[in-house]
């Protein structure tokens, strides 16, 4: 599953995009933040107020009980800023 | 009939008014919004301001909020370009054009498009100051204002 990073999401993890084998009990939006919040410290930091991260698959906003079955990306990013 | 460009370079908001207008009759009205880098004052004053965005869906959540206003108001055009990249206080952001047979309908659109580009399409603002760089944090007035197209329509025929 490829997972992509926007922002100050993208900074404190330290990377634009990876690919990750997901166990498959990481089934949601929710549980992904909450496991990779587990691989280290910069993904901790990353994810420390998840109040503040938005999460897309394949290119559409989603909430954190979004299925992760069939997607091929995920993105994490703070609130948008655009305009 | 949409024209949506997410581009470095700048935009020409006369040529991309006139484009709108041209050789459709029935266009009555265009209003052109243009969102410009700020500059600010004292030690607040940003030096530049660099624009991210997500390749792909940026262009995919503009294209779904012009259809959502398309069906909302009677519009013969409407053109949306946002830059990315490093820009200096005076330099264009973002440009929303909309053309219709009367200005009431172009108006609200626009306001619409707008409201949603800062809340829902995916672009982050980083600012430069004296200090160092800092993301801007979304402002929750831009959400209220997003908000209140989702509200239920008020029933003018209500009793109560």
């Amino acid at each position: 599953m490829k997972i992509v990073y926007f922002a100050w999401v993208r900074e404190r993890i330290g990377k634009t995009d990876e690919d990750i084998d997901v166990p498959a009990d990481v089934r949601t939006v929710g549980d992904l933040i909450g496991w990779l919040s587990e691989r280290g410290e910069e993904y901790a930091y990353a994810f420390e107020n998840p109040k503040t991260i938005r999460a897309a698959i394949d290119r559409t906003h989603v909430n954190r009980d979004a299925q992760l079955a069939g997607a091929r990306e995920i993105a994490f990013f703070p609130p948008m800023t655009g305009g | 009939m949409a024209t949506i460009r997410i581009q470095r370079e700048d935009f020409d908001v006369a040529a991309e008014q006139r484009a709108i207008a041209q050789g459709n009759d029935e266009v009555g009205a265009v209003v052109t919004f243009t969102g410009i880098c700020r500059a600010g004052t004292g030690v607040d004053a940003i030096a530049a301001m660099t624009l991210e965005h997500y390749p792909g869906m940026a262009e995919q959540e503009i294209a779904r909020h012009v259809e959502e206003a398309e069906r909302r108001w009677p519009l013969k055009g409407v053109t949306v370009i946002h830059r990315h990249g490093r820009l200096v206080p005076g330099d264009n952001i973002v440009l929303v054009v909309t053309a219709s047979s009367h200005r009431g309908d172009a108006f609200a659109a626009a306001e619409f498009l707008m409201d949603f580009l800062k809340t829902r399409a995916p672009f982050w603002k980083q600012e430069e100051r004296a200090g160092g760089k800092s993301w801007v944090a979304a402002k929750n007035e831009d959400d209220a204002a997003a908000e209140r197209w989702t509200a239920p329509a008020r029933r003018s025929d209500a009793a109560e």
